[in-house]
Parts: structure tokens; C-alpha cells; sequence
């Protein structure tokens, strides 16, 4: 059995308008040295294949169809061992 | 002349939608589940406000999967007319019929008022009964009406004038703080290049009677309707 795990992340000069509010909360709250915070999602699949090719085009499909907005989103995936 | 509300699970304004058309124009509407894929031979399609299947993956992402949305892309494609509201502007960006994206709003909340609006075409199906620049007050409610585009695309909409609501002030002045959500350049709704596909934000279902607010939503179906007459 395969896993996945999907980083989905806000494209470059995106605004990020969640990252920036727990920017300046954080900074609210008195933590120092901050620059930029920016959130993401991580999706994880537990796959019923066995085959990590298979996996892969399966995973890429989803992510470029389904899981994510190209228009506003970037991804990144990898394939692990499940239990 | 006949207009179709579809439903998706989660729809929550096809009731309004429904009305708006029934009362507001004295037409009969078709009402279209998502899983249907015969659009009866509608003139004017309307994509209600909602949560479509939830929106927990993003807004309208799934529903643009339903069988009728591979319809409505043909009924757009022969130039037929389409038009979404709220959730329904979002799913015509999550299915590539308008360009563009939508964020949560800058201040992370759900924002639930009636904004000014000020009119950037009158040319188009979809506004012929209002004035151009005019200030028309139309309800918001939303969680994910920040409005993005890349500067290039961006500029590309504003080039072929596809911008056709902008939140303003009262006077029709537009500016960073009549902007409720952070849209880029305060935009509320926008048409496809052949201006028969219009998403917006706001919502002209729920401006129909003064009693309630405001009855400016009413031009926008009128706008319709007329144009329909107008092309037989």
C-alpha cells in the first residue's frame, strides 16, 4: 500500500491574506524576528496500488485537475510506504 | 424565453434565484439539478450562491465536476447566456469559463453588507437598463470574495473592459476603502470576452424589493429579459 503526501502552497506573489494575519498576531503576542508567514495545506492519501508509477500519474492527475488552483497554486507530492 | 436555476447539493440562493425570475420578470423558471444534462432549451442559465458541495477543498471546485456544468460550458460556447452569483462566480472560475481566482477575504471574515456598486459597461445583456458609472446598492455575503489575477492577465481583463461591477463609495468613487474583501482593483463582477458570461459577487437576486433593502438588482434581470425580447 502507497501513501501520498500533497504540499499545496500559494503561488509566488500571491497575497496571502491568513499568512499575513498570523504574521502580525504573532507579532501582536510578542514574538520577534518574523519576516513573511505564509500558509499551505497538506493533503495525505492512502492509495490502494502498489505500483509507485501508477501512484504517480494518479497523484499528479488529482493534483492538477482537482486538489489544487493553478491560477493561485503550486504543488509538490511525494510517494511513501504506507503501514 | 426561458431561464434555468441550477441547483448543486449545498446551493443555498436557488430558491431566491428562482423567485427573482417568477416574481421579479413574471417568468416561469426551470429549476436544473446538477446531476441533469439537458438544459431544456434555457436562454439564460443562473449558477446560484451557496456551498456548492461545502467548498471545503476550495469554492466551487467540486461542482464544476457535476454533469450539467459540461452543459452549461456548451450552452456558453454557443453564446448563450450564463450568469453567477456569489458561489456561482466562483465555480465559473474554478471551471475556467471566466479567468481568475478567488482568496479568502483580506480580513479573514465573512462579510455580510450591502455595498455600492458602480457599473463599468451598460452594453452588455446583463446591464442594458442601467446607466454607465452608475452606483446601484446590492448585498454581499461571502467568505472568498478576494477577487486575484495575475498583473498580466489582469491587465489583459482590464484592457478588454471584461471588468463590469467595482465596489465604490456612495458618489461612485473607487477606492481601497469601499473595497470589502481585497479584490484587485475593487472588482465585483466580470464578463468573458464575448460578454455573454457574467460572474459577480454580489447578489441581484437579493435586491428585488425596496422593502428589503433595495430593488437595484431588478435592472439586472430586466436586463436580461429585454435583451432576450430584443433577440427574440
Amino acid at each position: 500500500m502507497l501513501t501520498a503526501e500533497i504540499r499545496v502552497t500559494l503561488k509566488e506573489g500571491v497575497l496571502d491574506p491568513q499568512g499575513t494575519t498570523l504574521n502580525r498576531s504573532l507579532e501582536n503576542i510578542g514574538y520577534k524576528g518574523l519576516k513573511e508567514v505564509r500558509m499551505g495545506k497538506l493533503i495525505q492519501l492512502t492509495l490502494d496500488l502498489n505500483d509507485r508509477a501508477q501512484a504517480k500519474e494518479l497523484v499528479e492527475e488529482l493534483c492538477l485537475k482537482v486538489l489544487t488552483n493553478p491560477v493561485i497554486e503550486q504543488y509538490q507530492f511525494t510517494i511513501g510506504e504506507g503501514k | 424565453m426561458k431561464f434555468g436555476v441550477i441547483t448543486f447539493p449545498g446551493s443555498n440562493c436557488d430558491y431566491d434565484c428562482h423567485q427573482a425570475v417568477e416574481e421579479g420578470l413574471g417568468l416561469k423558471p426551470v429549476r436544473i439539478w446538477h446531476r441533469e444534462t439537458d438544459l431544456q432549451g434555457c436562454d439564460c442559465i443562473i449558477l446560484p450562491g451557496g456551498f456548492s458541495y461545502g467548498d471545503y477543498l476550495r469554492t466551487g471546485a467540486i461542482a464544476r465536476f457535476s454533469p450539467v456544468m459540461q452543459k452549461v460550458k456548451e450552452h456558453a460556447e454557443r453564446g448563450g447566456l450564463v450568469i453567477g452569483i456569489c458561489n456561482g462566480f466562483q465555480i465559473l472560475l474554478e471551471s475556467g469559463l471566466l479567468p481568475g481566482a478567488m482568496m479568502v477575504n483580506r480580513g479573514l471574515q465573512f462579510v455580510c453588507q450591502t455595498v455600492n456598486l458602480s457599473v463599468e459597461r451598460n452594453d452588455l445583456a446583463f446591464t442594458n437598463k442601467l446607466e454607465k458609472k452608475q452606483v446601484i446598492r446590492i448585498p454581499i455575503a461571502h467568505k472568498e470574495g478576494n477577487y486575484y489575477l495575475d498583473q498580466r492577465s489582469l491587465k489583459e481583463l482590464e484592457d478588454n473592459h471584461q471588468v463590469v461591477f467595482r465596489y465604490c463609495d456612495q458618489n461612485g468613487r473607487i477606492s481601497d476603502a469601499e473595497n470589502p474583501n481585497g479584490s484587485q482593483n475593487n472588482i465585483a463582477g466580470i464578463v468573458n470576452q464575448k460578454g455573454n458570461v457574467l460572474g459577480m459577487m454580489p447578489h441581484p437576486e437579493r435586491a428585488m424589493e425596496a422593502l428589503l433593502g433595495s430593488d437595484q438588482g431588478r435592472l439586472i434581470f430586466d436586463s436580461i429579459k429585454a435583451h432576450l425580447q430584443k433577440v427574440g
